[in-house]
């Protein structure tokens, strides 16, 4: 399901009204991921502390979304605008790709809390897609 | 079957009581139409559903919309019987209207939006997690007559 033109322009409209609180969708998305879907604990067994609101959440938050809004600047050619961190997730940190859908979810459900007057349903269509393509995009290297 | 704590009983009815049906139910389907139009296909005698302002202005949608959260409504008050109240129900959406229940699951991710939406911060990570065990238990029941 690629995404056409309007879905570039409701994703980068919707990005426009959302960056500025990039950290904290970050931070909350995370946290929802470990709590919700506990499995993903896994990947950060080497953190002191997996609590929403800890130290090393909020920093692995904000680091998410700087991929995300790479994602946003390189919407038009995402296999190898993401090309990197494919290479990042596929080799180095192995996480099975099946997560990508349970943090995109985890991150639906955070913007729709923050931003609920923008998250219509128009523009909730377009991020599913895009956060799809981007999954798609960051598995690229898996095999 | 699902073991629910009271802990968690608690937590589905404080979510379930912020829920107006009549405010929810006329969104909720125009949202999973638009967000996975393949629904469609099962609604050829709904009128216009073709466009989205068709959909957002469909009162048949909406009327569905009041139904599914009645349903809801029903699992709500008995959270230990899932099977039982849903077998017919799962029985008519494979036997009748042959619906596939993918779709369960589907409409359980608008639900899980819509609410988002509404309840904002309230939906914590473990109001959501708690909520979203919910809905896949409803969702489990719905599949159980397909075979």
């Amino acid at each position: 399901m690629s995404l056409t033109d309007k879905d570039k322009a409701a994703v980068k409209a919707l990005w426009a009204r959302i960056s500025k609180g990039a950290d904290a969708i970050g931070a909350d998305a995370l946290a929802r991921l470990l709590v919700v879907y506990p499995q993903t604990k896994t990947y950060f067994a080497h953190w002191p502390d997996l609590n929403p609101g800890s130290a090393p959440v909020v920093k692995h938050g904000k680091k998410i979304m700087g991929g995300v809004a790479q994602a946003v600047t390189k919407i038009d050619d995402l296999s190898s605008g993401l090309l990197e961190l494919s290479e990042l997730h596929a080799f180095k940190l192995r996480v099975d790709p099946a997560n990508f859908k349970l943090l995109a979810q985890c991150l639906q459900v955070v913007i729709a809390s923050m931003f609920p007057n923008d998250f219509t349903p128009e523009a909730h269509v377009a991020l599913d897609k895009f956060l799809s393509n981007v999954a798609l995009a960051l598995s690229e290297r898996y095999r | 079957m699902v073991k629910w704590t009271e802990e968690e009983r608690r937590i589905i009815r404080g979510v379930w009581e912020k829920v107006d049906i009549n405010e929810v139910g006329a969104q909720l389907w125009a949202r999973a139409l638009i967000v996975y139009p393949w629904i469609e296909r099962y609604f050829g005698n709904f009128g216009d559903i073709f466009t989205t302002t068709a959909i957002l202005n469909n009162p048949k949608l909406a009327a569905l919309g009041k139904v599914v959260l009645s349903a809801l409504d029903t699992a709500v008050e008995n959270m230990d019987n899932f099977k039982g109240i849903y077998a017919s129900l799962s029985r008519q959406h494979y036997e009748n209207i042959k619906v596939d229940p993918d779709n369960f699951r589907l409409l359980a991710e608008c639900i899980t939006i819509t609410i988002a939406c509404k309840l904002k911060a309230e939906l914590s990570p473990q109001v959501q997690a708690t909520w979203q065990k919910f809905l896949s238990a409803v969702v489990e029941a719905m599949n159980s007559q397909y075979k």
